[in-house]
Formats: structure tokens, sequence, C-alpha cells
């Protein structure tokens, strides 16, 4: 896989890249969400989760300029350079797109730096393919290789992994983490999906209305405003998802392992895998099943009995 | 058969397709058709304030067409009625204010069915080129605009995080849309201005595989429509404006028609398009 570069215009690196200072936005003499604190540097994954209409949406369009707060600021570096996944994204059939038009939307790119995201997101086959025919994770994704491709300096993603499956869902996150890996780009990510945050995440900040805790998943499952709000019941299921991702099934079924090898079906002995885990709280090894052909099906399936085991 | 009057007609016409194809396609991508129609409603309370203030007809359009749009992006920020009551409201109102004051001016006589059908019959050179100066004055400021535009049809927000600045886009979209009215009022009439937008659009939407390659193919679409009014109204001694609205349906049919292999699902029968205008 061809990797994307880091941008090419130097930002600062000491300063973080966006501060968002007691910022509030308010809407028809109601606040929508107040008092927001924090900062996204390089390289750092925030993590924005909280109920709905709790301003989790509000306040990333604040911390990338499309809404003034009303009160408090905003900081941003000057020249940084945005790349957006709006949460609703619907386009019109009558407006003739393909994957590969919709890369150049908001700015000329080269022909290899648009190969380069598709190929990292999954979806080169994809590139002919006009995008209201894309199914709703194939469509997350060509958003997002449309993003990545203007190699930002902050990565907004509300809500990436909406209408994604379960094993989509893990996938995605995958290549968000890689993305920040490669590139160096700070992440906001917005999750409606309280029962999954991405390990990789530095911060996590719960919003209902304003910060109401924050820290690193482990710290605000565990953290009583958290409980307050979702109820220990949903603190229970709150899945903190790490995994080493070890190979890439291609789009023509076979497997790229990270040892650059190719083979036409993933085993978990053959010597290439390094194990899966997914965490909840504390650490459980996991790996492959016999007949993981599939991908993650194995895995899912602990994911389950264990999710069950504890409600 | 090719009269002087006939070919001014013939090249008014296509200069004024050719500069409301890619305008066209913003239209319905945008699902602006209504948006379209009241601008072009309001165009006949221009020609009332040009009589009344002996102002230039087109300058008096464009700013009261333009005047509009502004009121209706005002009343719609405050939000309290819906987009397509209050574009139902100023459309028919500055229509009808249009009408009512034309009536009280007894000391003038104006050819209404001329500004509302159109009269492109009876263009001067001088109308030429304005519709040749405007038409090229509107195309290049399209190519101009034409990133920020599609970026925020797609997603207004997308484009303003990406540094775009849609809303200005809009604005100018707003006024070349002013422009086109004044220029299209002549050729068209005021009632048929919209039609002239959409139709060849919605016709190239088949065939098209890029908005860029729609937008080129909605003018060439609008230029057939054009030509083939004209000659047939020359033939069939009917009206300028409806024979070209008429010939751009034909050709807007003739595209639903399914050919080949690549008429499978047939572009128009999506529910989310072609049944609207």
């Amino acid at each position: 896989m061809s990797l994307i570069r880091p941008s090419d215009h130097k930002l600062s690196d000491q300063k973080p890249l966006v501060v968002l200072k007691n910022a509030g936005v308010r809407r028809n003499g109601r606040w929508l969400v107040r008092g927001v604190e924090f900062s996204i540097g390089r390289g750092e994954i925030v993590t924005l989760i909280g109920p709905n209409g709790s301003g989790k949406s509000t306040t990333a369009k604040a911390a990338i300029g499309v809404l003034k707060p009303d009160e408090g600021w905003v900081e941003r570096q000057p020249g940084l350079k945005v790349g957006y996944v709006p949460q609703k994204l619907a386009i019109d059939w009558t407006l003739p797109l393909t994957v590969e038009r919709l890369m150049t939307l908001t700015g000329p790119l080269k022909a290899g730096e648009i190969a380069d995201a598709l190929s990292a997101t999954g979806i080169s086959h994809l590139a002919r393919a006009e995008v209201q025919h894309l199914s709703g994770g194939e469509f997350q994704r060509a958003l997002l290789a449309r993003a990545v491709a203007r190699k930002p300096d902050l990565l907004v993603l509300d809500e990436p992994v909406q209408g994604v499956d379960f094993t989509g869902e893990i996938a995605l996150y995958d290549l968000i983490k890689s993305i920040r890996n490669r590139t160096g780009c700070g992440i906001l990510l917005i999750s409606h999906d309280l029962h999954m945050v991405m390990a990789a995440t530095d911060t996590v900040i719960c919003l209902n209305s304003h910060v109401c805790c924050r820290g690193t998943p482990q710290a605000v499952s565990q953290s009583p405003e958290y409980l307050k709000l979702f109820g220990s019941r949903a603190a229970k299921t709150l899945a903190v998802y790490s995994h080493d991702h070890d190979h890439t099934h291609l789009p023509d079924g076979r497997v790229l392992h990270a040892d650059g090898s190719i083979t036409d079906h993933c085993h978990p002995d053959d010597g290439h895998h390094h194990g899966d885990r997914a965490d909840e709280g504390g650490d459980l090894d996991h790996s492959h099943g016999p007949d993981c052909g599939c991908g993650h099906h194995s895995r899912l399936q602990g994911f389950d009995t264990k999710e069950r085991d504890r409600a | 058969m090719l009269d002087d009057f006939f070919i001014r007609a013939l090249v008014a016409g296509i200069g004024l397709a050719i500069t409301v194809g890619p305008l066209g396609c913003f239209v319905i991508w945008r699902r602006m058709a209504y948006f379209g129609d009241t601008m072009a409603h309001s165009a006949l309370l221009g020609v009332a304030l040009s009589l009344l203030f002996d102002l230039n007809l087109m300058l008096s359009v464009f700013l009261v067409a333009a005047g509009v749009s502004l009121l209706l992006l005002l009343l719609h920020r405050r939000g309290a009625l819906s987009t397509d009551a209050l574009l139902g409201i100023l459309s028919h109102s500055t229509l009808s204010i249009g009408l009512v004051l034309v009536a009280f001016m007894s000391w003038v006589r104006i050819d209404l069915i001329g500004f509302l059908f159109g009269d492109i019959l009876a263009v001067s050179r001088a109308d030429i080129d304005l519709v040749w100066g405007g038409g090229i004055l509107v195309l290049f400021a399209i190519i101009y605009l034409w990133r920020p535009l599609l970026a925020s049809t797609v997603n207004h927000e997308l484009a303003e995080a990406e540094g775009l600045q849609p809303q200005r886009a809009r604005l100018f979209f707003m006024l070349l849309m002013a422009l086109v009215i004044a220029i299209a009022m002549k050729i068209v009439g005021i009632l048929l201005i919209t039609s002239l937008l959409i139709i060849p659009a919605a016709t190239a939407r088949r065939f098209a595989s890029s908005p860029e390659i729609m937008a080129v193919l909605a003018s060439l679409i609008g230029v057939l429509a054009v030509t083939g009014g004209l000659f047939g109204s020359l033939h069939f001694d009917t009206p300028s404006g409806p024979s070209i609205v008429v010939a751009a349906l034909g050709l807007f049919v003739l595209s639903l028609i399914p050919f080949g292999r690549r008429a499978a699902g047939g572009a128009m029968t999506h529910p989310t398009s072609g049944g609207q205008h």
C-alpha cells in the first residue's frame, strides 16, 4: 500500500493545531453547547462522545470555523488545512459525480495523490463509480479518502462509521489510526456510538451541552459523570477497541500481510499474524478462529459473548 | 426564408442558450428551480419600475431580481416560514405588483405578452451585443466560481471548512442569475426563463459522466432547442418563446427513451429527480 506523505507546508510543531477556550454556541436563545475547552495537537486523536443533541457536531463546526462561537474563543493555527467529513452528506442524484471527481471537489490533486488516497482506503476499484451507487460503507470510505487526499493538518470526522456494519466499523477505525500514524495529522472524531470508542484515542471528551468528563478512554468509562449521563449499563458495554492490524483484504479477495507477502486467504497460524485484541476495560487476548477467511468473524463472536456475559 | 430578423433571433437565442447551460445545471443540482422562477417573476416588477422611473429596462430588471434574491436570503435566515412558502409569496406578489403598477400607468402602452412570453423576433443588434457580452461575462464568472459552487452544492459546510468561502460564491451566483434573467427576458419571456435553464440541463443529465460534461452538454442541448424552436416557429407560425420551450421538451422526452444497454435504470426515472420539473 502506498504511503500518504505528510503535509508539504509547515505549521508550528509546538503549538496545538486548534484550541477551544470556554467556547459556546447559541442558537435561538438556547445554548447548544457551552464552556468547551480542549485542544488538538499534531498526531493527536480527540474523540467527542455524547447523546443526540449534546452539541458534538456544533463543537466540531466551531473548531474548524464553520460556526463562530458566541462566547469564548477558538484559535486555529494560521494556514491550518482541514479535511472534513460531515455528518450528513446527501448528493443529489442529478449531479453526475464519480469517486475520482469527488476527490478534487475542494482543491486540485495530482493523479498519484488520488490513487494513493483511494488505495489507502481500499476503494481503488471504485474510482470510476458514481457516488450515488456506493453502499454506506463505501461512501464513507470515499469521503474519508477525499478528506485524506488533500493532506490535511487536521482531520475532522463527524460520525465516520455511520451506516457501516460492525466489521466495517472496526476496519474504518483501523484505517483512521493508520492515517494518523502515517501522516501525523491531528484528528477530531465524533462518535454517536457510546459503546465503541477507539483505543487509539488520546482524549475522550464526553459532551452533554457542556464537557461532562474527559480523559483517556479507560478513565472516562469509569468516571462517575459518565455513569450518571449514560447509566451504568452503558458504562459496562463501553468497549474500547484496540486492534493490531496486521493484514489487509485486497479488493480481489487476496490478503496483504504486514510483512508484505500476499496470500489467497488469511490463516491464524501461518506466521503472518501477531494477534488481535479487543479490550473492555481490561485486556483480553483474542486470536483469529480456524475459519477466519472472512476476516474478523471469530473475534466478533467473542465480543458478543463477552457483552452478553456482562449484561 | 432566412430574413434578417430571423438571423438576429437565432444569434441571440444561441448566445443565451450557451450562457444558461452551466447555470441551469446548478439550478437543478441545488434544487433551485422554484427560486429561479421567483426571480424571473420579479422581472415584471422591474419592468414596471423602469417605466415608472424611466430607468434602463435591463438594469431595472437586474436590480429587482437581485433584490428579491437578497430579500429571500434575509427572510430565510429569520426562519419564520419555510423556503417554498416564502418563494410562493415573493414569486406571485412581485408579478402581481408589477401587473398592477403597469395598469396604473395609463399613459404607457406596453406589450405585456411580449414581456411574459418573449419577443425574440424583435431583437436588435444592440440586444445581440448585450446577450453575447453579458453571456461571456456570466460564463467567465461561472468558470471562476466553479469549484466553490460545486463544492457547496455537495455540502455547504464542507466547502466552508476547507476554505472555499461558499457564502461569497452563492451571492455571486444569485447576481449571475439576476443578470441572466435580465438578458433572457426579451428572448423567452418572464414566464419561460426557468424552463430554458432547467430543461436542457435535465436532458443533459443522462448523457453526462461528470459535472463539467453536463454543463457543456446543457449548453449544446439548449442551442439545439433554440434552433429547432425558432425554425418551428417560423414554419408553423407559432410564438417563438413557447416554441423554443416545446423544442427543449421534445429533446428531453427523446432523452428518456431507452436505447442500448446504457438505458438500464433510465436516467430520469430515479425517484429523486425527473418528476419535479
